[in-house]
């Protein structure tokens, strides 16, 4: 499936449009370069949105998310689901009229189970997300700060050992950027036309068992 | 299944994240992801104890510790949920969150514990899968990366498990 660029064939925009990066090869695609001023403050700008929602939806709560877990609240998993749904069918179509690049993340078998798996024991130690954790300590439950210091030291541990993981666990099941659509040979729009209202349906039936 | 779970609807939250998504790909060329920033974090904490030896693990040659977009992400999502708080009049102000005292007691220093070892846990699993709640559970799996869905089901059999074990045992 591509995640190919899309053609850049705008002339240069007027000053007070912000344009998409998606057009700026130099910027986002050039390793070592730090990211642009204007880069900085959307990044900022979209983090006080990201951090707000999620405080609204409640997801920044200890008991919320390990309700989840205990499967007496499905909050987590409604958002999740209509987040997913809507970013999905907007991103795909922003793809198609050229206008964003995808970033679709590497399959690699072992470390994405193994990690998966590692990531949700700690998850239900912690209480937080990494998102939800920062969230957290922004509406004062102060015990994510622990969280906090665990989830950088755990980043440092990781680096620590990514030179030998990267010639083990992670060549197992190595399969590159692959998408569903292409585990089962369906063209992306079909596949897509099948599955967003098959995630429908699962954020409908959540809603009528767990309303 | 407690309605008020949060302030607003939870269709509404998840629409607007999902939109949030639309923006973050058109404008900056990114999708939202959190995990990667405490790596960095922990990368600029480390350089200012041996340079040397950060610079030499593998991972911070691939991923440099700087301050860039994914950073200033997490630190807009702290003031952003404090906003939200505030103006909602939902500010907490605890230590110890109630379900755990209900169960664990109000030990302060029992539950900063288990949240640094929990959040140690978390953030190696996350990087080692290759991203957390947000990376792979939003971003990839709108995405149809066959690694997020992957992981976000193992994320939620990891956590249910755990959490029963934690407060069923």
């Amino acid at each position: 499936m591509t995640t190919s660029s899309n053609p850049s064939s705008e002339s240069a925009p007027p000053v007070l449009i912000i344009t998409p990066q998606g057009h700026d090869k130099s910027e986002t695609h050039a390793a070592g370069k730090p990211d642009s001023p204007r880069q900085l403050v959307l990044g900022l700008l979209f983090g006080v949105v990201f951090g707000f929602l999620l405080q609204k939806g409640g997801v920044a709560k200890y008991e919320v998310l390990m309700g989840q877990f205990l499967l007496t609240d499905f909050t987590v998993i409604k958002i999740m689901l209509t987040a997913i749904i809507v970013g999905m069918v907007g991103v795909f179509m922003l793809h198609a009229l050229g206008l964003v690049e995808l970033h679709v993340k590497p399959t690699r078998y072992a470390a994405n189970i193994a990690g998966g798996l590692l990531f949700g024991v700690g998850l239900a130690l912690l209480g937080y997300c990494p998102g939800t954790g920062i969230a957290a300590l922004g509406q004062g439950n102060y015990d994510a700060i622990a969280g906090i210091l665990g989830l950088m030291a755990g980043s440092y541990f990781y680096a620590e050992t990514s030179g030998f993981l990267v010639s083990t666990i992670q060549k197992i099941g190595n399969r590159g950027l692959i998408m569903l659509p292409d585990l089962l040979g369906m063209r992306l729009a079909v596949f897509l036309a099948v599955f967003v209202p098959l995630l429908l349906l699962g954020l409908y039936l959540v809603a009528q068992l767990a309303p | 299944m407690e309605p008020d779970s949060g302030a607003w609807s939870s269709y509404l939250v998840g629409t607007l994240i999902g939109l949030l998504s639309m923006a973050t790909f058109y404008f900056s060329n990114k999708p939202l992801s959190v995990s990667t920033a405490y790596a960095r974090l922990a990368g600029m904490v480390g350089n200012l104890f041996s340079r040397s030896h950060t610079e030499n693990q593998k991972y911070y040659q691939d991923t440099k510790p700087k301050i860039e977009w994914g950073v200033m992400l997490v630190f807009g999502m702290l003031l952003g949920a404090f906003i939200a708080a505030v103006t909602g009049g939902e500010i907490t102000a605890q230590w110890v969150p109630a379900l755990w005292e209900e169960r664990f007691g109000a030990d302060v220093a029992l539950r900063l514990g288990m949240a640094f070892v929990g959040g140690a846990i978390t953030a190696y699993g996350a990087r080692l899968a290759g991203g957390c709640t947000s990376g792979h559970g939003i971003s990839g799996a709108l995405q149809l990366s066959v690694s997020s869905w992957v992981a976000l089901i193992c994320f939620f059999v990891g956590a249910v498990a755990t959490a029963n074990l934690l407060y069923h045992l």
